[in-house]
């Protein structure tokens, strides 16, 4: 009988008819069958060696990014609006796993509680905008700064603390933030939101069109790209790296862990509030409900999806949790059973992520 | 003048006493070997020089300013750099960045001019790279440069963990058991890498458990025991003492 509950038939007929009560018979046969043939492949599939990608041995890393940018500059001529809107966000969850992914795959500092910043930058932008009147561009450096400086406050007494306890900190300052939105009724009007936020403007033109609203959210991430690149090949990223790699041997190299590790948090944050700002002007419109735990897992699970500490992996993270659900859409019910078995298998299979963090810093 | 005056320098954990009242004094260019029996107290001595440990009582002089108390990262920039017993590389990184990085408090361009990928970022970044690898090649490990250092060999990583702290340019350096676990000519490469540190015109204080090594090369030895200083001298003045040979051969060998 133990053996038996151990056994890859077991394991798929609890799946099957634990979805049961969900669907028809059908799809519980049909998932019975999938997720058998899974277990039982799965020994097999990982003896077989996935190869790495070899980005700078194929000379690959100039022509993908410069092809990918290509592709993403002309799709807004052949999609529909449907379509833009989706990529737009995926622009904005981009610059949410770019900052995330500086924290927790730079300098290996664990945050469950990255939404709040999300949600720092989008209220300040509501805020200035709907009781200021103050426009989208002077707001934007404001939200940024904020978001940043909220990121230094939760990270002065954050870092004291390290794995587990780190988590549960910035989970729990998530939910602070969240709950303080929900019931400051009078400031941030509380789950009711903030409707009537002005759209940018450049000389009194308005870039609320989504045509022209894509430009500008796949500007802002090629200049996030290229900015944390740039610092990911400086001192300071290489700070971060032997952070994580080895914190005592990075204090008795002369870094001052806490000092960088701070910085990270800083400037990870800065791009969530740039997010944040981009989404409350996107939508128009803010609302606690936005910036749950379940957004702070989202964005974690990008960063770790594409490749932990790969600025690339973590735009491919995005995509595809900000894509694939939505090709799933006719699925309905199935799409968050399919993607988190996606992401099971992944993990089982390539625990590093799609891209890992070597391949790309192989040439460093 | 002294380098280094370690005075009176205690350090407890809870009950156990891992130092007790150790004093020495170290003179620039020499090479110091401290020896002793496994928990001795020679790790926990070299921690509490670099600001890995608090000291429970005494004080630390390097060059004329008390550094005891100062954080880990302020002592390298004193000029203290040390390697590990148990190697502590950033093992994802290759090697050459591991020794990139020990020059981190040498670099002196800021978060804008790397953003914005000034001349003299490139110029600095350039030679960070260039120095690096001079080091790697002093330590003869220049040919694993962009090799992960957990790719490289047991022998090769202690010999990096050397290039790494070098590449701090410290006016003293600390190395824990640099040859524990390497061949007989590994060893006596690091000999002689030892003796070329101390050409440069470095301090060294060398952990060895090999007492036919520690003869040769050292200037002076400390020997610590249950983390109290019972002999300190030339290798001659140690090897004949009475107190050194009954730690490391018992009672009986001493008569
Ligand atoms: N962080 C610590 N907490 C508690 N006790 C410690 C700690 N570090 C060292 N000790 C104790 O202090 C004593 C001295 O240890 P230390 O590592 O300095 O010895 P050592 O001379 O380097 O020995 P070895 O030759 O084995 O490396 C030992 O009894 C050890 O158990
Ligand atoms: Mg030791």
């Amino acid at each position: 009988m133990k053996r038996f509950l151990h056994s890859p038939v077991a394991s798929a007929l609890c799946a099957a008819l634990l979805f049961l009560p969900l669907k028809d018979l059908k799809s519980a046969v049909i998932l019975f069958v999938f997720v058998l043939a899974g277990i039982s492949a799965a020994p097999y599939i990982r003896k077989l060696k996935i190869p790495q990608i070899p980005f700078k041995a194929s000379g690959l890393s100039g022509f993908l990014p410069v092809l990918t940018i290509t592709i993403f500059a002309l799709l807004p001529f052949a999609l529909k609006d449907y379509y833009l809107d989706v990529l737009i966000m995926f622009g904005i969850y981009a610059l949410l796993a770019l900052g995330l992914n500086v924290i927790v795959g730079f300098t290996g500092q664990l945050n469950l509680g990255f939404a709040a910043f999300y949600a720092i930058g989008a209220y300040t932008y509501a805020l200035l905008n709907t009781r200021l009147g103050l426009g989208f561009w002077p707001s934007l450096p404001i939200a940024a700064c904020f978001a940043s400086l909220s990121g230094l406050v939760l990270g002065v007494p954050a870092l004291r603390l390290k794995g587990d306890y780190l988590a549960i900190v910035t989970l729990g300052f998530g939910e602070i933030v969240r709950i303080v939105l929900n019931n400051w009724d009078t400031f941030t009007k509380g789950p009711n939101g903030i409707a009537g936020i002005e759209p940018p403007y450049i000389a009194g033109f308005s870039l609320g069109k989504l045509q022209y609203y894509y430009y500008l959210v796949f500007m802002v991430v090629i200049a996030a790209v290229f900015v944390i690149r740039r610092i990911e090949f400086s001192k300071t990223g290489r700070a971060w790296l032997a952070i994580k790699e080895n914190e005592i041997a990075a204090s008795t190299m002369g870094i001052d862990t806490t000092a960088y590790k701070l910085y990270a948090f800083a400037f990870g944050t800065f791009w969530a509030g740039i997010a944040g700002t981009l989404f409350a002007a996107k939508m128009q419109f803010v609302s606690p409900e936005s910036f749950t735990f379940m957004e702070s897992v989202l964005i974690l699970s990008m960063v770790i999806l594409g490749g932990i500490g790969n600025v690339y992996g973590s735009i491919l993270g995005a995509f595809i949790l900000v894509i694939m659900p939505e090709l799933l859409r006719d699925a309905q019910l199935y799409r968050m059973l399919i993607l988190g078995l996606c992401l099971v298998v992944l993990m089982i299979f390539r625990p590093q992520g799609l891209i890992g963090a070597k391949d790309a810093s192989a040439g460093r | 003048m002294h380098l280094l005056d370690v005075k009176g320098v205690t350090k407890h954990f809870g009950g156990i006493k891992a130092i007790e009242d150790v004093s020495f004094k170290i003179q620039q260019e020499s090479i110091v070997s401290i020896i002793g029996p496994n928990g001795a107290g020679k790790t926990t001595l070299f921690n509490c020089l670099t600001g890995l440990a608090s000291v429970t009582k005494g004080s630390i002089t390097f060059m004329d300013a008390a550094i005891s108390g100062l954080p880990a990262h302020k002592i390298l920039e004193a000029g203290i750099a040390r390697t590990f017993q148990n190697i502590r590389l950033f093992s994802d990184m290759s090697a050459i960045e591991n020794v990139m990085v020990a020059q981190h408090s040498k670099i002196k361009y800021g978060f804008a001019s790397a953003a914005l990928r000034t001349a003299g970022f490139r110029k600095s970044e350039l030679e960070t790279r260039q120095k690096a690898f001079e080091y790697l090649e002093l330590s003869g490990i220049d040919s694993f440069a962009d090799l992960p250092a957990n790719s490289l060999s047991y022998g090769n990583q202690r010999r990096l963990e050397i290039a790494r702290a070098l590449a701090a340019e410290p006016k003293l350096i600390l190395l824990d058991e640099p040859t524990a676990g390497m061949n007989p000519s590994e060893t006596s490469e690091v000999m002689t890498l030892i003796k070329r540190i101390r050409e440069l015109g470095k301090t060294v204080i060398l952990i060895e458990h090999d007492m036919k090594l520690v003869m040769g090369i050292s200037d002076r030895i400390v020997v610590l025991d249950h983390g109290v200083k019972i002999s300190e001298g030339t290798p001659d003045e140690v090897r004949t003492d009475p107190m050194v040979i009954e730690a490391y051969l018992g009672k009986e060998a001493a008569h």
